[in-house]
């Protein structure tokens, strides 16, 4: 086993005990970063969602719809796609915290 | 002496209609609307100045709205996301009409007579068609119910065809239909099933000949010819991303108009840094080239000598200028974040461009490639001339 295989594969256990870690005690997202989310949402998301999350060629995101959803797979759903739909994956663009965030806003409901 | 009797009295109502001091007469040849799709309003702008002359505000939810326009290029038609049909007096910059016809609506048509105006709808998923002056039902169609019989198929990509007909492609159930008005106000629909998967958007040439949609659930697309629908849906540029991998779509591209040069007809790929090139005669892909970002818009300047390009999300503050005969990227300008459309001026020697996060439309020189002019505008999204009254299949 080379030293970079085992780097690596220490890298990917600390990485995996990491991740849950660093979602619960991560930093709030930063004020501005909020505002460049919450644009991304209603302009981007807004693309098929409707500005309103009303729904387009993507289904409607009221909070009214989303209610008996579960959070963590509506941030899967951002982070991962849903394959077979016009649904992309956001995991390039977006982390797991930043997802959730965007969920949390769509539950509140959101107005351009 | 009636007749100058008759003219001041015109202007005079033309005055009293508009509620201004003084309104001159004017054509509408150089008239437009700017959708300003948060704030639900639109901009009259006009094109040989570079200039705003009116905001109309109470269109709803503007989210992809797209329009069409009257016979005399008085009147715009705004199909807004919400249901919404407004009808525009671009004169008078006053909601001659508005109702709200359905409840997710995508975009439509006016026919090839100019008396019908046709909407798709995502919601209840189908077509309504409408009486042009009063924006009173004429013809309801709903769509094929989808697989699990919760609900129509969405509707996209309507375009007129001459024959007083309207085409649309079915999104959930794979199918185009032909609508045909020229006998009477219910339509005799021809329907093409297994045309593809997740056909997206479509597109007409101007000589309303060859019905194209663009396939999102796979690499291909769908051609009709209209001069010989007894042959059928057939297949082209099939599976033209073979052996490369798909990028993820953030943003779903366009089919508009015609994008043809010569025998060249150029068409963005779905989920690719590329603009595809296929040969006309045969519609077999003869190239592709390579882009900055995945290609929404793909654009013939009206002479046809340059193609411009803008591009989905996070490569939306680009735009590429492509020559059309050697396909070499001639400049790639930067207008800033959020290039959602472009429109050109009627005789192509301008380029209008909606610069959504700048809160600006740009009007660029197409021969210079320089910016010109800034117009505000709030959000702005789609740009619509009123030349597009006088062609067909947009």
């Amino acid at each position: 086993m080379t030293v970079t295989k085992i780097a690596s594969q220490f890298f990917g256990v600390i990485m995996m005990s990491l991740l849950p870690l660093s979602l619960s005690v991560a930093a709030p997202l930063s004020t501005e970063r909020q505002a460049t989310l919450e644009h991304l949402l209603i302009q981007d998301c807004g693309s098929c969602h409707g500005l309103r999350m009303t729904g387009g060629l993507g289904p409607a995101l009221t909070p009214q719809l989303l209610a008996d959803k579960s959070r963590e797979s509506l941030i899967a759903t951002v982070m991962y796609g849903r394959p077979g739909t016009a649904m992309p994956p956001w995991d390039a663009l977006l982390n797991e915290q930043e997802a959730a965030w965007m969920i949390d806003r769509l539950l509140q409901g959101v107005t351009p | 002496m009636m007749r100058r009797i008759g003219t001041v009295v015109l202007a005079g109502l033309l005055t009293a209609c508009a509620g201004q001091p003084s309104t001159q007469l004017r054509g509408t040849g150089d008239l437009g609307i700017v959708i300003e799709r948060a704030a639900g309003s639109v901009q009259i702008v006009e094109h040989s100045h570079n200039t705003t002359l009116a905001r109309v505000e109470g269109l709803g939810d503007l989210s992809h709205a797209s329009v069409v326009f009257s016979r005399d290029a008085r009147f715009a038609y705004v199909f807004g996301r919400d249901g919404g049909l407004t009808k525009i007096d671009m004169l008078t910059a006053k909601i001659d009409k508005r109702i709200i016809q359905g409840g997710n609506s995508i975009g439509g048509a006016i026919s090839q007579d100019g008396r019908l105006i046709a909407v798709g709808n995502y919601e209840p998923g189908g077509v309504k068609v409408f009486d042009a002056d009063t924006l009173e039902l004429v013809a309801d169609i709903p769509a094929t119910t989808v697989a699990d019989g919760s609900r129509g198929s969405r509707v996209v990509g309507m375009v007129d065809a001459p024959g007083q007909k309207f085409l649309v492609s079915l999104f959930d159930t794979g199918e185009i239909w032909i609508a045909d008005f020229s006998k009477s106000n219910t339509p005799k629909i021809t329907r093409f099933t297994n045309i593809g998967d997740q056909p997206y958007d479509s597109m007409l040439t101007p000589d309303g000949r060859y019905y194209i949609a663009g396939l999102f659930g796979e690499d291909g697309m769908a051609l009709l010819d209209l001069w010989h629908p007894e042959k059928g849906v057939k297949r082209i540029l099939d599976g033209y991303g073979r052996g490369s991998e798909k990028l993820p779509v953030y943003k779903m591209p366009h089919l508009e108009g015609w994008t043809v040069a010569g025998d060249h007809a150029f068409v963005p790929a779905i989920g690719r840094h590329k603009v595809l090139v296929m040969d006309t005669n045969t519609w077999q892909q003869t190239g592709s080239i390579d882009t900055v970002g995945q290609p929404v818009f793909v654009m013939a300047r009206p002479d046809a000598r340059q193609i411009w390009v803008n591009f989905a999300f996070p490569d939306n503050q680009f735009v590429q200028v492509i020559d059309s005969e050697t396909h070499e990227i001639l400049a790639t300008l930067e207008p800033g974040p959020g290039v959602l459309h472009m429109e050109f001026t009627p005789r192509g020697e301008h380029i209008w461009i909606s610069v959504r996060d700048k809160g600006e439309v740009q009007v660029w020189d197409t021969a210079t490639l320089k910016k010109l002019h800034t117009l505000p505008a709030d959000n702005p999204s789609g740009i619509f001339f009123s030349d597009r009254a006088h062609r067909i299949g947009l």
